[in-house]
């Protein structure tokens, strides 16, 4: 089964836990700044909304990539970014429609979300479950739930 | 370690930074933050020195937690000699500035004299310089964090910003980061504008690593946020309610002062409450409430963050005001109380303006909510009329009169610059000083300390005045934490405030929050600054620090001039008997504390610490 990180803005608080644990994983370090997966506050609306890569299966970015330097990981599915390989050319970053892969001065490599092999930091660090990784199949059920529960006749008109 | 064992000196006057390595000896004896950061000031300056004078220094510290993974750890404390009280002042603020101080490389930035003009602090890393703050000058805290995104094209950067207030001089100032996250009280940042230093922007990149004991450290937090998230306090109460969850708790156990105190119980406490936060307005069907915010790493979440109904008489003339048409920080507890309960107002969205407000100009709405309840008192008594107020009817409940002051404290008319002096000097200016409701000149928070004893003794012997954050007994008093003690008794609560008090001045120096203490003890604290920190840190050495701590800001402020006369309460609270309610009859009954509180705490009857205690905690 394939799972994808299922993210819910409403349910974020702006806490920043994910950045933590992102940037502790990767580089053993507290470093939001360099973290994959990123919480963006709205302040004068009053959101907050986490966003990182969605893993597309026909990835712009691994299109995108002169050297295959992005590849799919077949048991996640993961694009994951192969630092040997990669040049820091940065097509990749210019191709992504959504920005979630990005060049990273410190190194000279481009970083994306690799869904740290199948079992997300983030996930694991969100106190709210804002951000949970799920079932591929199903990032929509709990919404269509939501939904199914709104059409219900009411309990008075039902009886 | 956790720390980055480096700090910046600011020489304002000449115009330097000066980076150069933290005294490890006095961090293993302070830690950080709020404790290491005293013991500079106390080393460097003079104790009777013009808080407002190029002499006095401003700190701005981080703990050792700041920038980690712990929950709640991205505090930072603003240490300086305060205005207000002329005693030590630390002001906490949590949002994520204190990460990025930690993130650039800084545990401590260090403000020495005055620059000759305006200028801000500018941190990109090892990066540090002075630039000209003269357009910042004259501006709201919002203004500046807003063009100062601006001209460093950086959405990441974090702002400490002062407001107009600060610069006119209002002792109340506090020093605003992240738009609605202060170091709020004592008059930090009144201290910040005399040195003319308008922000401090900073952004890190460098990460805050070398952990002394990665795994043990990934364990204690893991372990401490599972605390949190099961307790009734920190994993639902807070984030749903925010600290406006006590609002009808504190009033209905008969410890909810109402109109400068004169009153214990309010009859619209339920009007200004957490719960009446979600309820929809009948006039828009939204409730105030829009939803609750976190600070950096922080697994609770209790901020509010609020929307004024646009219809409401507030804002309603205000649509070219974008900045109170969409949500910001909404209403804390000792917020609502003291703009709210203690003035009679109950419109809680006129509550909530004024809050944006004290946000946007920064200054400190517990001490000017208690400041305009006693101008009201006075007003009352005839001492301030309409020709004082600019004509306002400066009566108890008029939620028009609070806003108006509001505005006139902002733009320096009408009442405004007596409304700056706070509560002790408006008073003494009108004549009746036993109208201030302060201690050592700082204005009292939410809780009576005629329904409360052991917040009262707290009240009186704070090293910063009358604050409920030195030490939380109302955490015993009324929520069982970590034991139940009788509100209306005295007996053990000496014993029980200085636990609370040594506790707490070691949670204010690890960079988390003290609203953790609502579930952890010493004992889920302890590990993780052991395994943050080199060496060993029990909670035994946790607890000695504290009272370390505690001791050596007393010591400041009896070198400074306070005596065991000042550790007392307004004639009010030792006199005037609660009149109805489930405490009725009470008064504080300090005398009865006092004395064995020294005892305790191994002091003199005069309240000055004995040769053996100084030795025991490493103090002579």
């Amino acid at each position: 089964m394939q799972k994808s990180l299922h993210l819910d803005p409403a349910k974020c608080t702006g806490c920043l836990q994910c950045e933590l644990a992102c940037s502790y994983e990767k580089l053993g370090e507290f470093n939001p700044s360099r973290s994959l997966i990123r919480v963006f506050t709205f302040h004068f609306e009053g959101r907050f909304a986490p966003y990182t890569c969605t893993q597309c299966d026909e990835a712009w970015c691994q299109r995108a990539c002169p050297v295959d330097a992005i590849t799919m990981d077949l048991a996640t599915g993961a694009k994951v970014v192969n630092d040997d390989k990669c040049v820091g050319c940065k097509v990749c970053t210019i191709s992504c429609p959504f920005g979630t892969v990005n060049y990273v001065q410190e190194t000279g490599k481009v970083a994306k979300c690799d869904l740290c092999g199948g079992d997300p930091e983030c996930a694991k660090s969100c106190p709210t479950g804002a951000i949970t990784f799920i079932d591929a199949n199903l990032t929509g059920y709990e919404r269509m739930q939501a939904y199914a529960e709104k059409s219900l006749p009411s309990a008075e008109a039902s009886a | 370690m956790s720390w980055t064992k480096k700090i910046l000196r600011v020489n304002l006057t000449e115009g330097t930074c000066t980076p150069e390595p933290l005294n490890m000896e006095w961090a293993n004896d302070y830690l950080g933050q709020r404790g290491l950061a005293t013991k500079y000031l106390v080393e460097e300056t003079d104790p009777t020195v013009d808080p407002l004078s190029p002499e006095n220094k401003l700190i701005m510290a981080t703990g050792p937690l700041t920038g980690t993974m712990a929950s709640t750890g991205g505090r930072y404390s603003v240490i300086t000699k305060g205005p207000l009280t002329g005693a030590i002042a630390c002001s906490n603020s949590g949002g994520f500035i204190g990460n990025e101080f930690k993130n650039a490389g800084w545990d401590m930035i260090i403000f020495e004299g005055k620059s000759p003009s305006p200028v801000y602090l500018y941190i990109e890393n090892d990066l540090a310089e002075l630039r000209p703050a003269d357009d910042l000058w004259g501006k709201s805290a919002w203004e500046a964090d807003e063009m100062l995104h601006k001209i460093h094209q950086n959405p990441e950067l974090k702002i400490a910003v002062i407001g107009r207030t600060a610069e006119n001089g209002c002792l109340f100032s506090g020093v605003i980061n992240d738009l609605h996250r202060a170091a709020g009280r004592s008059g930090v940042g009144t201290v910040m504008a005399s040195k003319n230093l308008k922000a401090v922007a900073v952004y890190g990149t460098q990460g805050v690593d070398s952990l002394d004991n990665p795994e043990a450290f990934d364990k204690a937090v893991a372990d401490g946020k599972e605390v949190l998230a099961e307790n009734a306090v920190t994993g639902e109460g807070l984030p749903t309610y925010g600290t406006q969850v006590l609002m009808n708790v504190i009033n209905s156990v008969g410890g909810l002062p109402a109109r400068n105190m004169r009153d214990v119980g309010f009859e619209g406490a339920e009007h200004i409450s957490g719960e009446a936060m979600h309820e929809p307005r009948p006039s828009d069907g939204k409730p105030n409430l829009t939803t609750n915010g976190a600070c950096f790493g922080c697994t609770i979440a209790c901020g509010r963050i609020s929307t004024i109904d646009k219809t409401h008489f507030s804002i309603r003339d205000k649509a070219d005001q974008k900045q109170y048409q969409g949500a910001s920080g909404g209403l804390e507890y000792e917020a609502a109380w003291a703009l709210g309960a203690d003035t009679g107002v109950d419109d809680l969205d006129a509550l909530t303006y004024v809050n944006f407000v004290c946000n946007e100009d920064g200054f400190d709405p517990i001490s000017f909510g208690c400041t305009v309840a006693a101008a009201m008192e006075l007003f009352e008594a005839g001492k301030i009329t309409t020709e004082d107020t600019g004509g306002i009817e400066l009566k108890f409940g008029s939620a028009e009169a609070l806003v108006a002051v509001t505005e006139q404290l902002v733009s320096g008319e009408g009442i405004g610059p007596d409304i700056a002096l706070g509560s002790k000097r408006l008073c003494e200016k009108y004549g009746e000083p036993d109208l201030s409701m302060s201690v050592k000149g700082l204005e009292f928070p939410a809780y009576d300390p005629r329904g409360f004893q052991g917040i009262g003794l707290n009240y009186a012997t704070s090293n910063r005045g009358a604050c409920h954050v030195r030490g939380y007994t109302i955490a015993s008093e009324v929520l069982g934490i970590p034991v139940k003690t009788e509100q209306t008794d005295t007996d053990g609560k000496p014993e029980l405030v200085k636990a609370f008090q040594d506790a707490t001045a070691l949670v204010d120096s690890a960079g988390i929050c003290l609203f953790t203490t609502f579930a952890w003890g010493m004992e889920n604290i302890a590990p993780q600054i052991d395994a943050a920190c080199e060496g060993d840190w029990s909670v035994e050495r946790c607890l000695e620090v504290g009272e370390r701590i505690w001791n050596m800001e007393r010591i400041y402020n009896n070198a400074a001039g306070f005596t065991a006369d000042d550790d007392t309460l307004p004639k009010r609270l030792l006199k005037e008997a609660i009149k109805s309610g489930p405490t009725a009859g009470q008064v504080n009954r300090l005398g009865e504390m006092l004395p064995k509180y020294y005892e305790i705490r191994g002091w003199t009857p005069e309240g000055v610490p004995t040769s053996e205690t100084l030795a025991r905690l490493g103090l002579d």
